[in-house]
């Protein structure tokens, strides 16, 4: 099987942007003019998936699609016009800290009470909200750590040994089956939700597209090499409590044990490199390019922003009684009986 | 000492490199995997993690393992 039979399927569009930039990878019709871009919402569906058709190509691509688009001049012109709206509005629109250090103990402290997705999964969450939530944030974790492996090269020394063994660990510390993205699989295969990578692009939400289009902005550029290593600081930091909640979460609903083990694995783990990244990779890099403070805080701040703009649509919906899915999930029996 | 392989003796052991470990007055003790901890109960529990975070704080629910439960509650 050749390149351009392997991948997932190309999704559905969202709107013109998208429809473009599937046209054009299918040879098909014109890519979008920049100006359209310019014109479009920055949180939108389809300026969200626009951009994350444009980044899949620097991952596993699309069936059908030929690998060579990954550097498609007139492609990546494209993508820099969506770029640039995204990350103007991020800019614009994330609160800010006035220091890095303040916006790291924002979250170096626990709410005692605290809102948001995980403390409802982990209370009163119900096992197709945990479906829900699995199969929105599969669009991650099935490449989970890939979008920040990209800063490696651009890092040097204390702060590049040390992004390197979280990754490694992240990558399962050599063992195929401790792969972070397999445990998820596993997960997933608990929750009867089909495992195969970018299976649930079509019915993830702009709110959880942008997630991840950000990890990738991040990473792909070298000029936001700060932004990349705040934004995986703010992941590490609050994913140890966070998946505290959502391993409860998944014994409360009988999730099954993979989907408990992936979270109790990411409480030990995070619990680890979050001081790894604050004190190697922040700390190392501030001491190469201290100029990059104010990038850093950048990351850890529009991190929070994202996040909670998703977990507002979830528990928007939930609460109204709605599918966070734009395409709702089969009833497949659950394994985990 | 020169490292020089010619001046060990057969009965020499190699000395193995101190252990490093990081100490925090708000956090874990940080040390380099592979790490074996024995229990007051007398079981030992390992972990194989690049680094390992050992709760101090004693609220840990998964003692002898960091969970971050040190952290202030605002």
């Amino acid at each position: 099987m050749d390149d351009a039979h392997r991948g997932p399927q190309l999704p559905p569009a969202r709107g013109p942007l998208s429809a473009a930039v599937t046209a054009h990878l299918l040879d098909t019709g014109p890519l979008p003019r920049p100006a359209d871009a310019a014109a479009a919402d920055p949180y939108g569906d389809d300026l969200q998936l626009a951009l994350y058709l444009c980044y899949e190509l620097h991952y596993r691509g699309f069936a059908g699609v030929a690998a060579a688009r990954e550097w498609d001049p007139d492609l990546l012109r494209v993508r820099a016009a969506l770029e640039d709206r995204f990350l103007t509005a991020l800019r614009a629109d994330t609160p800010g800290h006035a220091s890095l250090d303040e916006a790291l103990g924002e979250l170096l402290v626990e709410p005692v009470d605290g809102s948001g997705v995980s403390y409802h999964l982990r209370d009163e969450g119900e096992l197709w909200q945990v479906r829900e939530y699995a199969a929105q944030r599969s669009l991650y974790h099935l490449k989970e750590a890939d979008p920040h492996a990209w800063v490696l090269p651009r890092l040097w020394g204390r702060a590049k040994a040390a992004m390197a063994a979280v990754e490694f660990d992240e990558y399962g510390g050599g063992r195929a089956a401790r792969v972070h993205a397999r445990l998820f699989a596993d997960l997933m295969t608990d929750l009867g939700l089909d495992t195969a990578y970018g299976r649930y692009l079509d019915a993830a939400s702009a709110e959880a597209l942008a997630t991840v289009n950000m990890m990738s902005l991040f990473g792909l550029h070298r000029a936001l090499r700060g932004a990349l290593v705040g934004h995986f600081a703010a992941v590490e930091i609050t994913s140890s409590p966070g998946s505290r909640r959502l391993a409860e979460a998944m014994r409360r609903t009988g999730a099954g044990k993979a989907a408990e083990f992936f979270y109790d694995e990411h409480v030990e783990a995070d619990a680890v490199h979050e001081q790894v990244v604050r004190h190697e990779v922040i700390a190392g890099l501030l001491e190469e390019e201290p100029h990059l403070a104010a990038d850093i805080a950048f990351g850890v701040d529009a991190t929070g922003y994202l996040e909670d703009r998703l977990g507002g649509r979830l528990l928007g919906d939930w609460r109204a009684g709605r599918s966070s899915l734009r395409v709702p999930l089969t009833a497949e029996a659950v394994g985990a009986c | 000492m020169p490292n020089d392989p010619c001046e060990s003796r057969e009965d020499a052991r190699p000395t193995p490199p101190a252990a490093r470990v990081t100490m925090q007055r708000q956090g874990p003790i940080l040390v380099d995997g592979p790490v074996e901890v024995e229990l007051e109960d007398g079981t030992t529990v390992s972990s194989d993690r690049f680094r390992v975070a050992l709760c101090t704080c004693r609220r840990s629910r998964r003692y002898p393992w960091c969970d971050t439960s040190h952290r202030k509650r605002v």
